[in-house]
């Protein structure tokens, strides 16, 4: 009944894996972007990318480098004079770059990241707003390192001024963060803008950043540039408004749209923070996510990493970079980068494989109710975690349809801590799991099984050690089997 | 008169010295710094650099 052991053979799904792929463990996600789906030539351009791409991030890494700290406008979830949390913006706490700095530690990183594709500015303030320091830094690192790919993620405001430049300098990737279209709502989350040269408040505010924002969205996909759009999730403000949001964005031709709950604390001191404006549960965000399904194409792999941040999706090496740790001159070996991209288009074609041997299986369940499915992993795209030791669970939903991944939910402690279990961790757990059916993982000792099953999540390690969406799938044939037809 | 910045708030984020008309700002050490012979308030009209700070209280009348 299990199709890909045929494919892959069970060599296959034990194979030890590139050591350097130790980040995100997703195997798929989003609706799934491969090459069937995709025009050929957006494809190119996203193959590569691992915020563009849900296959792209197991294997490929972006960099930040925080050298844009000038802002042009105040949000409610952002405190300058703190790591801002949302916008994987880090203020001023943190190591901020000039440029010449920026270009160097991204050097530093390429040498010794070969699976390094993508550079991206993201702030710490907003990254067009401070120009400037965006091109210095992106010239100086393409003189040494031409096969990188730019990226940028602003608020928009600046950005018609700025999409020649953006164009010339082939940064075919752009990040706008618009949480409205409605000056009204828009009204809650931003407290003042700074336009040519004057500061605006309220409506008016709002209605401006509202305007500016559509007119660099249309102007950067008449130019062909890829945009991918953020969303604050804020329950209670927007969280009813923002699948108007996504049609509104994929009308105008936006790539992806990336819906990311707000981030909310009062020890950031931020607006939002002090005033009790929570952030959505995981529950909340998914319902918001599945009703912009759709619409413009979700991304739902996003990691919400800092502005600084290092390496793969779910892994940040950002202290092994740190200014004081850069060499003085860099060497970058370009055949070890090229090497990597080899390995990579092998691992891909194995792991495309696995993916094809999903679809037949789910085919066979017909219209059954949908099951969610909880899965621990460390990655490669296996279910090869220990429950206790789980740090956090990837959901995946499967119906008639397929396997589809939905996201990945962080928990605040493992359960298994020094050996012994956390009574406190495994309520927290199961929780966050509290619309999940089945769990899937490597193991799992008899009294967190229990607590588990008596919660309505059934805890599974039948699959222990399997490719993850060929097992889902598996799975759920198998409950579609058992079931009567007339139940 | 001029404005001056209080440098124990200043978040160093340069936007005052990216707007000033004058070119009245710039970075001292780790924050920024009003050259107050250069400052002009701007003439009466609401002050670029405040409108832009986004620290309250950090740029006020010297």
């Amino acid at each position: 009944m299990i199709l890909f052991e045929a494919l892959t053979g069970a060599a296959g799904a034990k194979e030890k894996t590139l050591e350097t792929s130790s980040g995100c463990s997703s195997s798929a996600c989003g609706s799934s972007s491969g090459p069937d789906d995709l025009a050929p030539e957006i494809w190119a351009k996203v193959k590569d990318h691992p915020c563009y791409s849900e296959e792209a991030h197991h294997y490929f890494a972006r960099m930040h480098v925080a050298v844009a700290p000038a802002c042009n406008i105040q949000c409610n979830y952002c405190n300058r004079k703190y790591d801002c949390a949302n916008e994987s913006r880090p203020g001023v706490v943190s190591e901020r770059l000039t440029p010449e700095q920026g270009a160097k530690k991204v050097l530093a990183v390429a040498a010794s990241v070969p699976q390094l594709s993508v550079l991206g500015i993201a702030g710490p303030g907003d990254a067009l707003y401070d120009w400037r320091k965006t091109r210095a830094t992106f010239d100086a690192v393409v003189k040494d390192l031409p096969d990188i790919k730019l990226c940028i993620s602003s608020n928009g405001l600046a950005l018609p001024d700025h999409v020649d430049e953006i164009v010339a300098m082939n940064i075919d990737h752009v990040t706008i963060t618009i949480n409205m279209i409605d000056p009204e709502i828009g009204a809650k989350i931003y407290p003042w803008i700074f336009y040519q040269h004057a500061r605006y408040t309220g409506l008016e505010a709002s209605r401006l950043l509202h305007e500016r924002q559509m007119l660099g969205l249309d102007m950067l996909v008449a130019r062909g540039v890829l945009v991918k759009v953020n969303s604050v999730l804020i329950p209670g403000v927007n969280d009813a408004h923002l699948v108007e949001v996504n049609r509104e964005v994929k009308k105008r031709g936006a790539f992806l749209h990336n819906v990311m709950p707000l981030i909310s604390d009062p020890a950031h001191g931020t607006h939002f923070g002090l005033t009790g404006q929570r952030g959505p549960t995981a529950q909340e965000l998914k319902i918001v996510q599945d009703a912009c399904e759709g619409g413009a194409k979700l991304m739902r792999h996003c990691r919400q990493c800092r502005a600084d941040a290092v390496g793969m999706l779910g892994e940040d090496r950002g202290q092994e970079f740190t200014l004081d740790k850069l060499p003085e001159t860099v060497a970058i070996d370009f055949a070890k980068r090229d090497a990597y991209r080899s390995q990579i288009e092998a691992k891909r074609e194995l792991h495309a494989f696995a993916r094809m041997a999903v679809k037949p299986a789910a085919e066979t369940a017909l219209a059954r109710a949908p099951l969610t499915v909880a899965v621990a992993t460390k990655g490669d795209g296996l279910i090869n975690q220990h429950f206790g030791h789980a740090k956090e669970f990837l959901i995946y939903r499967a119906d008639g349809a397929g396997v589809k991944f939905l996201g990945a939910r962080k928990i605040a402690d493992q359960y298994c801590q020094g050996g012994l279990g956390e009574d406190s961790s495994l309520a927290g757990i199961i929780t966050l799991l509290s619309d999940v059916d089945v769990l899937l993982c490597a193991k799992i000792g008899g009294c967190p099984k229990g607590e588990l099953k008596a919660a309505g999540i059934e805890p599974s390690d039948d699959y222990a050690h399997e490719f993850i969406e060929p097992s889902i799938a598996a799975l759920y044939a198998k409950r579609g089997a058992e079931i009567p037809a007339d139940a | 008169m001029a404005f001056k910045i209080v440098a124990s708030q200043c978040s160093a984020c340069g936007a005052c010295e990216f707007e000033c008309p004058n070119a009245a700002i710039r970075m001292k050490g780790d924050t920024f710094i009003v050259e107050a012979a250069k400052c002009t308030e701007c003439d009466g009209d609401t002050p670029r650099c405040l409108g832009v700070c986004p620290v309250e209280n950090t740029l006020i009348k010297a």
